[in-house]
């Protein structure tokens, strides 16, 4: 815990200054600001179209801001194209899965070292041919830190939903990313996968590794995420403790409504 | 070897090379339908380099197959701009083009045609056509194939993982231009005769449909697709003019059926000998005996 907290006190993973985008006459994100500390777990939530997703294409450069800048581990990252945004330390899960469903589990998770692989030896080794190499080895390794327990070689398609969305989050892993966002990777799981998720999530915690985290299931949120930050309507409503955010009468009135919410086995009474 | 077979067989390794060539990029979700353009111009580069230039074969062929493939390139440019439907038409407008140019310019023949003086026989041409065979399977087993075939499945969530498509594109552009101009200029040599009516847009769709009935998931596809289309009318000949018939109806029914391609990554998987094979590559031999 100590650790954690004195890595939380180093600058910032990412920060967004004042960041606005307009579809048209519809503000998506109006003046948004926040800071993800270094090493922290932070949720952000809000209700259906309060612009969540769009935050997180507008961090991984798939839509381009309107103003305001966006400042990855430092280093201003707004002008870059979402593929440099990777290199720079970026990566993203999907709301809806999106692995490649032509390509076989072990390829899916190599195609997320690509950033990795540099040179022309990288690019044009016979990776398919080399059933020992160095990367399918690693990409085994992850699948098998995550949990996931399948033919490598089997198709994306006929694996199940909680298993898919598993390997989605390793395939984001594997280019060793200093701040993943994951867009509501429990949606769909049930209660024992959502578990095993967070688990693991925390488990990957490795080095510096930053979590923003969409969700909409509040027990996984309260056992992930130190922070929280509330969207609604494109705009910032609460940026605080997770814990304080059932307290608060503004994210209460927009999303949460009156019931409160503990982690899984945690005592309310307490 | 009677003539008959090894015309067929000359012309079978000419379309495989062609079919590759439209394979590539299509293994990246660029569908050309310009195929008759590159095959014309890696042709009449050859017959150009060869019959007035004096070139013997051996430079006459590379250098027609590279002048394909840099055309590629330069119009990959305009054409990948372009999505769907668009980049077929594009495509499409292209090979008609380089058709319209050749027929009414007189530097290149016009519609006489020219005569190429250099013979290639069948083994060159069998020889090329296993060479770019086994390169096609190597390059869709390297990092970059996997990059190929990720962004035809989905090229936005592709470029998340943070790999270039565009540059990926273009080079597959560039290498399938480059592949259609050396089917071109081993036509023009083993024909010995090219003329601008042959690469018409009806040949630009054969390819294609060699390609995506074979199926673009892997290399097997346009072998599978270029064998099967070459010798079908071949066979159908016992049958007379109804073989178009017959043929087209096998199309219709290829779409159908296997929309997907006769060839996927799956079926070729479950083929594979690997997975017959014991994890870790063991020798299924208990340990001790």
């Amino acid at each position: 815990m100590a650790e954690r907290e004195y890595r939380m006190v180093n600058r910032p993973a990412l920060a967004l200054n004042g960041v606005t985008k307009h579809f048209g006459g519809l503000t998506v994100a109006d003046n948004v600001s926040f800071e993800v500390p270094s090493g922290g777990r932070m949720a952000l939530i809000g209700p259906n179209g309060a612009g969540k997703t769009t935050l997180f294409n507008l961090i991984s450069g798939v839509y381009p801001i309107d103003s305001g800048s966006i400042v990855l581990d430092g280093a201003p990252i707004d002008d870059l194209p979402p593929r440099k945004r990777v290199r720079a330390g970026l990566s993203r899960s999907f709301q809806n899965i999106r692995l490649m469903p032509h390509l076989s589990v072990i390829e899916n998770v190599m195609l997320g070292q690509h950033t990795l692989a540099n040179g022309f030896r990288a690019l044009l080794g016979p990776l398919a041919w080399q059933r020992n190499s160095h990367w399918r080895q690693l990409a085994k390794k992850s699948l098998h830190d995550a949990g996931i327990d399948v033919d490598p070689d089997a198709d994306v398609s006929e694996l199940s939903y909680g298993t898919r969305k598993k390997i989605e989050v390793v395939r984001a892993l594997m280019s060793r990313p200093r701040l993943l966002l994951l867009d509501e990777p429990a949606a769909g799981l049930n209660s024992r996968e959502t578990a095993e998720l967070s688990a693991f999530l925390k488990s990957i915690a490795w080095e510096e590794l930053t979590l923003l985290v969409v969700e909409h299931d509040m027990s996984f949120v309260h056992d992930l995420c130190e922070r929280t930050i509330v969207l609604n309507f494109g705009r910032l409503i609460y940026e605080g403790s997770t814990h304080g955010v059932q307290d608060d009468e503004e994210v209460r009135a927009a999303y949460l409504g009156s019931r409160r919410i503990t982690p899984k086995g945690a005592n309310p009474a307490a | 070897m009677s003539g008959y077979l090894s015309g067929t067989l000359a012309i079978l390794c000419i379309n495989l090379i062609f079919a590759y060539g439209i394979f590539i990029p299509a293994s990246a979700g660029q569908i050309n339908l310009g195929g008759a353009g590159f095959q014309a111009i890696g042709a009449y580069g050859a017959a150009w380099l060869s019959s007035v230039a004096g070139l013997p074969v051996w430079t006459s062929i590379p250098a027609a197959m590279l002048i394909a493939g840099l055309i590629g390139f330069l119009i990959s440019f305009p054409v990948l701009r372009t999505r769907g439907v668009y980049m077929v038409l594009a495509t499409f407008a292209f090979g008609e083009v380089v058709a319209g140019f050749l027929l009414w310019t007189t530097f290149f023949g016009g519609a006489i045609g020219m005569v190429v003086p250099a013979h290639i026989e069948l083994p060159l041409l069998v020889f090329c056509a296993v060479a770019v065979t086994l390169l096609t399977f190597y390059l869709m087993a390297t990092r970059l194939g996997l990059a190929m075939r990720s962004i035809n499945d989905d090229e936005a969530a592709t470029i998340v993982m943070g790999v270039n498509v565009r540059a990926v594109q273009v080079t597959a552009f560039t290498i399938g231009g480059a592949f259609a101009g050396l089917s071109g200029a081993l036509y023009a040599h083993n024909f010995s005769f090219v003329e601008a009516q042959y690469f018409n847009s009806l040949l630009s769709i054969y390819v294609l449909l060699f390609v995506l009935i074979g199926g673009v998931q892997t290399a097997w596809g346009p072998l599978v697709g270029t064998i099967f289309f070459t010798l079908l009318p071949e066979l159908l000949r016992i049958g007379g003019s109804w073989r178009y018939v017959v043929f087209g109806i096998a199309i219709v029914l290829m779409m159908m059926l296997r929309p997907q391609g006769i060839v996927t990554r799956a079926m070729v998987g479950r083929m594979s000998p690997r997975r017959w094979m014991p994890p870790h590559g063991g020798t299924g031999i208990p340990h001790g005996q």
